[in-house]
C-alpha cells in the first residue's frame, strides 16, 4: 500500500531545504540577468561551479577560513563574468546565450579532467570541506523541530544561513530595482539603443548586471554544496534549464517569483518522483521500471517549460501586463 | 501630408546664418556641428558620403532627400550608433568623431529614432526619469541607499510632469509606454530627450506615423526648441512642414549632399528635383513600401510651390 | 527522521546529476558483473591510471585510487574489451606484455580479475606529422557530419529566427530510429538509414506543424521561443530515454577495421560517411543556389517581409525548411552514431553545442557560413587532442567560438545589422 504520509512529508521538507534556498538564489541571479536586464544567461551552472569549486579548493588546497574561501568563489565568478561579458555585451542577445552555455561547459570540463585531479578531484569531485563552516554552528548539538522538519544543529544552522542570504538578497534586488538603477536597468531590456541614446553607458550596466547575477549564482552554489559534496556533473546544462524552469515559474521579473517558483518547484517533484516511485512499488504502473519512474520529471519540467512560457509568460507572480519577456 | 496641416501663424525664421553662396558644404556664421569627409559603406553601397557640412547653431535645419539617401545612416554616425568608414566631426568645437554614443548624448546632442524607441514596459513617467541626467541613484552603490536620490529623483519628477503636460501626456503617466499610440509614442520620445536639457536635438521622421491632429502641437514643440535656445537637426518627408519650420534646409540623395540653402530657394534647385525623381524605386521597399509613392508626393508638393 | 531531510536531497540529488562517476568503482552497484584490477608496478600501486571497458555496446572508464585498484560493473555476462591507457602511466613506465588491450570473458563467478604487465621502457610514438594528419582527416568527417545539421539549423535559424534547442533531438532522432529498424525490426542498414531519414524529415514537419507554427501564428517572440525548444529539448531526450534506456548500443557494421593509407588510418564506414556528407553537402547548396524553392529559402532568410511582399509563401519556404532541416539532422545522428561509436540517448546533446558554435561561426543564419564554421570546429576539436588531454578536446572549440565572437561578431560569413 502507499504511504501517503511518507510522500507528503518528504515534500514538505523541500519547503526549506538548503536546495530549494539554492536554486531559488540562483533563480533570482537570473531574474536579474534576464527578467530585468534582458540578458539571456544560459551560464548560471558555470557560475554555480565557480562558487562551489571556489569554496571547497580554497578550503581544501589552500586552507582558507570560510570568509576568504567565500571571497574567493566571489572573485572568481566576477571574473568569469567579465570574461563573458567582454566580447558578448556589445553584441546581439542570442550570442550573448550561446556564449555563456559554452563557458559553462568550458568550466565544467574544466573541472572534470583527470588533468587537474589532484586539485578539482576530476569526476569523483570534492568533499570534506565543511569544517570551517560547522564550527562557526553557535546552535547547541541536538535535535530541534517537529514532524517533517526535524534537524539536527548542523542540517538548522545550514538552513537559516541558507534563507537569511537568500532573505537579504531579495531585499537587495528589491531596492536596486526600484531605483534609478533598476530602471536604467528595465530600460536596457526593453530597447538597449533608446538608452543608450539617452547617455547611459549601457555596456557598463549590462556588465555590472552581469556581475551581480553571477555573484548570486555562485552564492547559490556554495549553500547548493554544503548539504552535499561537490559532483562536476551536477553542474550541466540541465542545471541552467531547471533554473531557468524555476524562474519562468515564478515569473522572470519578479523578487518572489524565484523563491517561491523554487519551492513549488522541489515539492512538486519530490511529491511527484516519492509518488511514481512508491507506485512504480506497489505494482500499480506495472509497464515501468523505477529508473524510468525517474526520467519522468525530467520529462516533466521540459513539458513544464513550454507549457509556462506559452500559456502563462509572466509567471505565477508576475504581471498580467509585465510579460517580463524580451522581444 | 495634407494641407490642413500647415500652422496659419507664421514662425519667425532666422536667416543670413551662411557666409558666401548657399551652395553644398557651405560656411556656417555659427556652426554647432562641422562634419567633415564622413563616409560609410555597406558591402558596396556607398550609403553616406559627406565631404563637408555646417549646422547652424539656433536654428531649425532640416535635412531631406528620398528614401535611402542616407539620413538616418548620417545620424547614426553622427551620434555615435554606428562607426564610419573615414572622417570627422565636431560638435560645439569638440572632436567627438569615433565617440561611444552614450557620451556624444551626454554632451548634449540627443537624438530621437526613426521607428520609435519607447520602452514599453516602463510607464511614461520613468520613460521620462531615465532621460534625466547625472543621477546620482544611477549607481549601483548608491541606488541601494535612497536617501541619497531621493531628493533629485522628486525634482527630475517635477520636471517631467511640466513637460509631460506640454506634450499633453501628464494624464497618461501611470501607463505603460507600450499602451500609447504610435504618435504619442513619438512625443514621449522627443520628450524625453528633452528632459537632459540638450543643446541639439536629432530628430529622425517625428512626424511620420503621428496623427495629423497631432503634428501641429508636434511642430509647435519644434519652434519652442528654438525658442529656449536649444538647435535643431531634423529629417521630415512633408515639404509644407519642412518650409513652414525650417531655417535652412539640407538636401542628401544617394549619400551626398547635393544642395542647401533656404527652404524656398532650395526647393527651386534643379540638383533637388533630379534627386527626387532618379530615385530608384527597388531600393528600400522592404522598410517602406509607399516610398515612391511618397516621393512622388514630394514632388508634387515642390512643383505645387513653384505655382 | 532526524536524518530523513540530508538523505532525501541526497537521493534526489544523485538521481538528477547524470550518474556522478567514481574514480576506482564505476557502475558496481548498478550491474551485477564485475571486472577489476589492480595496477601496480615493482609492487608499488600506481594512482591515476585510466583503464577503459568496451564491449556489446557499453563504454565505461575508470581511475584506479591509491592503492592502484579499480572496479567497473558491465550489465552483461559477454566478453569485454580492457583497454589500459598508456599515457596516463608514469614515465618510463609501459605496459610490457600481453598488450595495452586485454579480452576479458567471464568464468563462474560475477567479478572478473583483469591485470596488466607492466615493465620499464619507453613508448615508440607514432611521428607527429603523421597523428596530425590523422587527426586532420578524422576532424574534416567530424566536420562533415556537424555540417550537416548545422546547415538544418541555420536555415531554421534563418527563416524563422528560431535558436533551436531540440535539434540535438532531431539528430538522435535519426540515431535512434536507425537503431530501431535495423537492430530491432530487422532490415538491411541502408534501407534502415534511409527511412530513418524519412521519418526524421517527418519528425521535422510534425515539430513544425504542431508546435512552432502555432506559435509563430500567435506571435510569440523568438526568446520565448527559444525557451520553448529548451523545454522541449529536456522533454524528447528523456522520452527517448524512458524507451531507449540510458545504455550504448551499436548500429550494425560499425567497429569495422581500420584500413590504412599511409599515416590515415579509416574504416570503410568513416569513408561512407565522409562520402555521403560531401554528395548531401552538395545537394543541398545546389537546392539553395539553383532551384526556385531554394532561392526563396533565401530570400526569407534575407528578408521575410519583403519576401513574402513579393509573393514568396513564407510559411511553405518554412515547412520545407523544417522537413530538410529535419532529415539532415537525422542523417547527421546516423554519422554521428557511427562515429563516436554508438546510439544512445543523449548523443545528439552532446555536440549540440559544438553545433551551435559551427552555426555562429559561420554567421547566424547563412548556411554556407554553418558549412564553413562547422569544418573549423570539426578540425579543431580533432587536432586539439594533439596538445590537449582528450577529455577537454570540446575545450579547445568552444574557446575558439568564444574568441571569433570577440574578433569577427558577425561570424565568418555574415553581416553586420543596421540600427536606427
Ligand atoms: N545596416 C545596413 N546594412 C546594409 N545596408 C544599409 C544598412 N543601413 C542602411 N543601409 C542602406 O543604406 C542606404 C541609406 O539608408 P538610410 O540611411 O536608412 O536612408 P534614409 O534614412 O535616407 O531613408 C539604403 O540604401 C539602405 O538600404
Ligand atoms: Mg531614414
Amino acid at each position: 500500500m502507499i504511504d501517503w504520509g511518507a510522500i507528503f512529508s518528504n515534500a514538505a521538507v523541500e519547503l526549506i531545504s538548503p536546495t530549494t534556498a539554492a536554486y531559488a538564489l540562483a533563480a533570482l541571479g537570473l531574474a536579474v540577468h534576464f527578467g530585468y536586464t534582458g540578458l539571456l544567461n544560459f551560464g548560471q551552472a558555470g557560475f554555480m561551479a565557480l562558487g562551489a569549486y571556489g569554496y571547497a579548493i580554497s578550503t581544501l588546497t589552500f586552507g582558507f577560513p570560510v570568509w576568504a574561501s567565500v571571497l574567493v568563489g566571489i572573485g572568481a565568478s566576477v571574473v568569469f563574468a567579465l570574461i563573458l561579458g567582454i566580447p558578448t555585451l556589445r553584441l546581439r542577445a542570442d550570442y550573448l546565450a550561446i556564449v555563456t552555455i559554452a563557458a559553462a561547459e568550458i568550466v565544467r570540463l574544466l573541472f572534470t579532467t583527470n588533468t587537474f585531479q589532484p586539485v578539482t578531484g576530476s569526476a569523483n569531485g570534492l568533499s570534506g570541506y565543511k569544517g570551517g563552516f560547522a564550527d562557526l554552528n553557535p546552535i547547541p548539538a541536538g535535535t530541534y523541530g517537529f514532524g517533517p522538519f526535524e534537524y539536527n544543529a548542523y542540517d538548522w544552522w545550514l538552513r537559516i544561513v541558507a534563507w537569511t542570504i537568500v532573505i537579504l538578497a531579495c531585499l537587495f534586488t528589491w531596492q536596486i530595482m526600484r531605483s534609478p538603477w533598476g530602471r536604467v536597468i528595465k530600460g536596457i531590456r526593453e530597447d538597449e539603443d533608446a538608452v543608450r541614446a539617452l547617455g547611459k553607458n549601457v555596456y557598463a550596466y549590462k556588465m555590472q548586471s552581469l556581475i551581480l547575477g553571477g555573484v548570486f549564482g555562485t552564492i547559490a552554489g556554495m549553500i547548493f554544496v554544503l548539504p552535499r559534496a561537490v559532483v562536476p556533473s551536477n553542474y550541466q546544462t540541465s542545471l541552467t534549464f531547471f533554473v531557468y524552469a524555476i524562474l519562468l515559474l515564478g515569473g522572470a521579473a519578479t523578487i518572489l517569483g524565484p523563491v517561491i517558483g523554487s519551492m513549488i518547484f522541489w515539492v512538486l517533484l519530490s511529491f511527484f518522483s516519492g509518488f511514481i516511485a512508491r507506485a512504480v512499488e506497489a505494482g500499480w504502473l506495472p509497464f515501468m521500471s523505477s529508473i524510468q519512474a525517474g526520467q519522468l520529471r525530467f520529462i516533466l519540467v521540459g513539458v513544464a517549460i513550454m507549457l509556462i512560457v506559452i500559456y502563462r509568460p509572466q509567471g505565477i507572480f508576475g504581471n498580467k501586463k509585465e510579460l517580463a519577456f524580451v522581444k | 501630408m495634407s494641407n490642413n496641416t500647415v500652422p496659419t501663424a507664421k514662425p519667425v525664421k532666422t536667416v543670413g546664418m551662411h557666409i558666401g553662396e548657399a551652395v553644398p558644404g557651405c560656411k556656417k556664421k555659427d556652426p554647432i556641428l562641422v562634419v567633415d569627409g564622413v563616409s560609410r559603406t555597406f558591402g558596396g553601397l556607398k550609403a553616406v558620403d559627406v565631404e563637408h557640412l555646417e549646422i547652424p547653431r539656433g536654428a531649425i535645419t532640416a535635412l531631406i532627400g528620398p528614401n535611402g539617401a542616407g539620413k538616418t545612416t548620417l545620424f547614426n554616425l553622427l551620434t555615435g550608433f554606428d562607426k564610419p568608414d573615414t572622417g570627422s566631426w565636431t560638435f560645439e568645437g569638440t572632436s567627438i568623431g569615433g565617440m561611444a554614443a552614450f557620451k556624444v548624448a551626454r554632451m548634449g546632442q540627443v537624438r530621437t529614432f526613426q521607428l520609435t524607441k519607447a520602452l514599453g514596459l516602463l510607464t511614461v513617467m520613468d520613460n521620462m526619469l531615465l532621460g534625466a541626467k547625472a543621477q546620482v541613484g544611477e549607481n549601483l552603490f548608491r541606488a541601494v541607499l535612497p536617501f541619497l536620490w531621493r531628493q533629485q529623483e522628486a525634482h527630475n519628477k517635477v520636471k517631467a510632469l511640466d513637460l509631460l503636460a506640454r506634450f499633453k501626456l501628464d494624464t497618461k503617466k501611470d501607463d505603460y509606454a507600450a499602451s500609447l499610440s504610435g504618435g504619442q509614442r513619438k512625443l514621449l520620445e522627443m520628450a524625453r530627450a528633452l528632459m537632459s536639457d540638450p543643446t541639439l536635438v536629432m530628430l529622425d521622421e517625428p512626424m511620420a506615423g503621428v496623427n495629423p491632429a497631432l503634428t501641429q502641437s508636434l511642430l509647435d514643440h519644434i519652434l519652442n526648441l528654438k525658442a529656449e535656445g536649444m538647435s535643431v537637426l531634423f529629417v521630415e518627408h512633408d515639404m509644407h512642414m519642412v518650409r513652414h519650420i525650417a531655417d535652412w534646409v539640407i538636401v542628401m540623395a544617394e549619400g551626398k549632399v547635393v544642395a542647401e540653402g533656404d527652404p524656398h530657394e532650395v526647393m527651386r534647385n534643379q540638383a533637388v528635383i533630379d534627386a527626387y525623381l532618379g530615385q530608384h524605386h527597388d531600393e528600400d521597399l522592404g522598410e517602406d513600401p509607399d516610398a515612391g509613392q511618397q516621393n512622388v508626393g514630394a514632388i508634387k508638393e515642390l512643383l505645387d510651390d513653384e505655382l | 527522521m532526524l536524518s530523513l531531510g540530508l538523505l532525501l536531497t541526497a537521493v534526489t540529488f544523485s538521481t538528477l546529476g547524470a550518474g556522478a562517476a567514481h574514480a576506482d568503482e564505476i557502475n558496481t552497484d548498478q550491474y551485477d558483473y564485475v571486472l577489476s584490477g589492480n595496477v601496480q608496478f615493482d609492487g608499488e600501486p600506481i594512482e591515476d591510471v585510466l583503464i577503459s571497458v568496451d564491449g556489446s555496446g557499453y563504454e565505461a572508464e575508470v581511475v584506479t585510487d591509491a592503492d592502484g585498484k579499480w572496479r567497473i560493473g558491465v550489465p552483461e555476462k559477454e566478453t569485454y574489451t580492457v583497454a589500459l591507457d598508456e599515457d596516463t602511466l608514469p614515465k618510463g613506465v609501459v605496459v610490457a606484455k600481453g598488450g595495452s588491450e586485454i579480452e576479458a570473458e567471464f568464468g563462474l563467478t560475477k567479478v572478473k580479475s583483469v591485470n596488466f604487465f607492466l615493465g620499464e621502457g619507453e613508448r615508440t610514438t607514432v611521428s607527429f606529422f603523421d597523428q596530425f594528419v590523422n587527426r586532420f582527416v578524422n576532424g574534416l568527417n567530424f566536420g562533415l557530419l556537424l555540417a550537416l545539421a548545422a546547415i538544418g539549423m541555420s536555415l531554421i535559424f534563418g527563416t524563422t529566427g528560431l535558436s533551436n534547442f531540440a535539434h540535438a533531438e532531431m539528430i538522435t532522432f535519426g540515431a535512434l530510429a536507425t537503431l530501431t529498424l535495423s537492430v530491432t525490426m530487422g532490415l538491411p542498414i541502408w534501407i534502415a538509414i534511409v527511412v530513418a531519414i524519412v521519418l526524421s524529415g517527418a519528425l521535422g514537419y510534425g515539430l513544425d506543424a504542431a508546435i512552432w507554427k502555432p506559435l509563430r501564428k500567435k506571435g510569440v517572440g523568438l526568446i520565448p521561443l527559444m525557451i520553448v525548444s529548451i523545454g522541449l529539448s529536456l522533454a524528447l531526450r528523456y522520452i527517448f530515454q524512458l524507451f531507449y534506456g540510458g545504455g550504448t548500443s551499436q548500429l550494425p557494421g560499425s567497429g569495422m577495421a581500420d584500413l590504412k593509407f599511409g599515416p590515415i588510418s579509416l574504416s570503410p564506414i568513416d569513408l561512407w560517411s565522409m562520402g555521403i556528407s560531401v554528395v548531401v553537402l552538395l545537394a543541398v547548396s545546389y537546392f539553395l543556389l539553383r532551384t526556385r524553392i531554394g532561392k526563396a529559402t533565401r530570400a526569407v532568410s534575407d528578408n521575410p517581409s519583403l519576401a513574402s511582399a513579393s509573393g514568396i509563401d513564407v510559411d511553405g519556404v518554412i515547412r520545407i525548411v523544417w522537413i530538410v532541416g529535419g532529415a539532415l539532422a537525422g542523417l547527421s545522428g546516423v554519422l554521428w552514431a557511427y562515429f563516436r561509436p554508438g546510439v544512445s540517448w543523449d548523443m545528439g546533446f552532446q555536440i549540440l553545442l559544438l553545433v551551435f558554435a559551427a552555426t555562429t561561426l559561420g554567421g547566424l543564419g547563412t548556411a554556407f557560413g554553418a558549412l564553413v564554421g562547422s569544418i573549423i570546429v570539426g578540425l579543431f576539436v580533432e587536432l586539439s587532442t594533439l596538445w590537449l588531454p582528450s577529455d577537454l578536446k570540446y575545450v579547445g572549440a568552444l574557446v575558439v567560438l568564444i574568441l571569433v565572437l570577440l574578433l569577427r561578431p558577425q561570424g565568418i560569413l555574415g553581416r553586420k545589422e543596421r540600427i536606427g
